[in-house]
């Protein structure tokens, strides 16, 4: 990206200065020049895109991490005034819906996992469904189905996945209002039916760590975090189901905009005023993936503590925090001294409340929500806290961001060799796809260490804990 | 079986795929082939059952869209990996078939595709034949 383009506000926030006849609205992009040199001019193209689409409220945003995505950049936040004619947008969501990490606490360390950490890949390996082509072994009906689509988290709960506590930890308790499983198609429906508790691909992941570091004793007290603790992250989210909505959405949404009378600069965008029928029906099915997705993730986290029992008989893992990172919530936000009811998108990007937030946990409202940055499986991952003063419609990164593109890292890297050089260093790797741990080598991502400190920095969330990835399951 | 090597174009996070032919059904089918040689090799990919669909779309590049998405659907729906494509335009009508197998254990695992998008969506003619791209989602 062109820094000419932009105009310093602060150390680590910029804007996109807007022409006189533009149109649009504010854009804002978090990050330091190197971080910003370094993204995709697609990025500044794209957020300025969000930026004209109506009933937005503040700026259209960019997070530390931002990088080319479709329609919206990864790494994007815009809130949308639904009273001011303001849209829902399936290209703000994303193909994979409330795509996120469960992070588990555990009360093991490194020194006791150490002599088994192998016989845990293996066992992990066998338990959890992951890559392509894996289903799960749980086969649901269309009546069961539905009742995931309403009751998310809730209702794995019920069937015996995990434990009441677990929901305290998760976004919405679990379960988010106004699924409307109806809205969803027969064939997502279908493409879900053997996809329950599985992991899926691309860079999505099971990965078992080590705190390595602590950043801020209090809050990593709150979190139950120590050095040299074990924690486990599930990266995944509403698996076929969610990529057959995003896909049915897409094309039906940028029909419906040219019929609403919404000019989309570009077609990726498809959107559809919040309070219109075709809004209304993508949020109720937009909905019924988030539940899904919550579902999904804590099967994933009852299959997780199956294997950890068969190798550490007595191994405690409780859910620290799931955040999804690919969602549409309704939220009140203050714009200019107002309340205001809006609907945040985040297409890459993490809700990050800060202190105090009535929505939080009450073990963790002094210290913030807990945040999740995911690395590279040869780098590591860390946890924040959301900052009290977050300008971004509390919202931070996400990832480290793709530095290279897949095409790029499969040409540069070979699985299997990646894999040898991995164990050298003590990480772990299984996976069924040689292609996929070429395409997610360490090296194709950016310094994680950059965004976390820069994330901090701009004062959207601050650093808690280091993860160095020992074991990782790759789909 | 595919005649020619995929084609791919750039993009950060995901892939850009290309389909070209001397008609518009053959640039959708060699864009098939690009995709589902991200998700396994396409070589040893046995073409024993054959799925038929059908669409209406008049855009031809939302037609392109659609076409992949709904190999990508039933795939995923059937636990089956396409190999061989076939599509006819009949008007706004589309008649498609997709040949290939469910997944066993010698098939290779690549990556999965979530679906196609809209990003970098073009389906034009290009001096003597046809070409169609668009990024997929992995």
């Amino acid at each position: 990206m062109n820094l000419n383009q932009l105009h310093p506000l602060q150390p680590y926030l910029w804007s996109f200065p807007r022409h006189p006849g533009d149109k649009r609205a504010e854009v804002l992009l978090y990050g330091t020049a190197p971080l910003l040199v370094s993204m995709d001019d697609k990025v500044l193209e794209q957020i300025a895109n969000v930026a004209s689409l109506p009933g937005l409220a503040g700026a259209a945003m960019t997070m530390p991490d931002a990088h080319w995505g479709y329609g919206f950049p990864i790494g994007g936040v815009a809130a949308f005034d639904a009273e001011q004619g303001g849209v829902i947008s399936a290209g703000g969501v994303g193909f994979d819906i409330s795509c996120g990490i469960r992070c588990l606490r555990s009360n093991l360390d490194l020194y006791d996992a150490t002599p088994s950490l192998k016989e845990l890949a293996d066992t992990l390996f066998r338990t959890i469904p992951a890559g392509v082509g894996e289903e799960g072994e749980i086969k649901l009906n269309p009546a069961q189905l539905d009742q995931v689509l309403q009751d998310g988290a809730l209702w794995a709960v019920r069937q015996g996945y995990g434990n009441a506590a677990d929901l305290e930890y998760i976004e919405e308790r679990g379960r988010v209002a106004g699924a409307i499983p109806d809205n969803v198609s027969e064939l997502a429906k279908k493409r879900q039916r053997g996809e329950m508790g599985t992991l899926g691909s691309g860079n999505h992941y099971l990965e078992v760590q080590v705190v390595e570091r602590i950043h801020d004793e209090a809050a990593a007290a709150a979190f139950g975090l120590r050095e040299g603790g074990i924690v486990i992250s599930i990266h995944c989210g509403s698996r076929g189901l969610g990529h057959q909505i995003g896909t049915d959405y897409l094309i039906l949404l940028a029909k419906a905009a040219g019929r609403l009378g919404i000019h989309l600069p570009n077609r990726e965008l498809a959107c559809a005023p919040i309070e219109s029928p075709e809004g209304q029906q993508y949020i109720g099915a937009m909905n019924s993936a988030i539940n899904c997705a919550l579902a999904n993730r804590q099967i994933l986290t009852h299959l997780t503590r199956t294997a950890f029992a068969k190798i550490y008989p007595h191994a405690t893992l409780e859910t620290l925090f799931d955040v999804s990172h690919n969602t549409c919530k309704v939220e009140t936000h203050e714009i200019d001294g107002k309340p205001r009811r809006l609907h945040v998108h985040r297409k890459g990007a993490t809700r990050a409340f800060g202190p105090g937030h009535p929505m939080l946990p009450e073990r963790y409202r002094a210290a913030g929500q807990p945040v999740v940055i995911g690395g590279s499986m040869g780098t590591g991952s860390y946890i924040l806290a959301g900052a009290s003063g977050n300008q971004a419609f509390a919202s931070s990164s996400h990832g480290a961001g793709r530095a290279m593109s897949r095409n790029k890292a499969l040409a540069r890297w070979h699985g299997r060799e990646l894999i040898s050089e991995l164990a050298q260093q003590g990480i772990l790797i299984r996976s069924r796809s040689m292609r996929g741990v070429a395409e997610e080598a360490p090296g194709a991502y950016k310094d994680v260490d950059l965004v976390a400190e820069v994330t901090e920095q701009a004062g959207l969330a601050r650093r808690v804990a280091f993860l160095r990835p020992k074991v990782c399951v790759k789909g | 079986m595919p005649t020619e090597s995929p084609r791919y174009f750039e993009h950060d996070a995901d892939i850009g795929i290309v389909g070209r032919g001397s008609t518009i059904e053959q640039a959708f089918e060699t864009g098939a082939q690009a995709v589902f040689a991200i998700i396994t090799h396409l070589g040893a990919v046995q073409p024993t059952s054959t799925v038929t669909f059908e669409f209406e779309e008049a855009d031809l590049e939302f037609a392109f869209v659609t076409w992949l998405n709904v190999l990508l659907g039933r795939s995923h729906e059937l636990d089956m990996v396409f190999s061989r494509f076939h599509v006819q335009r009949h008007g706004n009508w589309w008649r498609a078939e997709a040949s290939g197998e469910k997944w066993r254990a010698g098939l290779e695992r690549g990556v999965e595709v979530k679906g196609a998008t809209l990003t970098m969506l073009s389906v034009k003619q290009t001096g003597p034949g046809w070409e169609a791209r668009c990024v997929v989602d992995v």
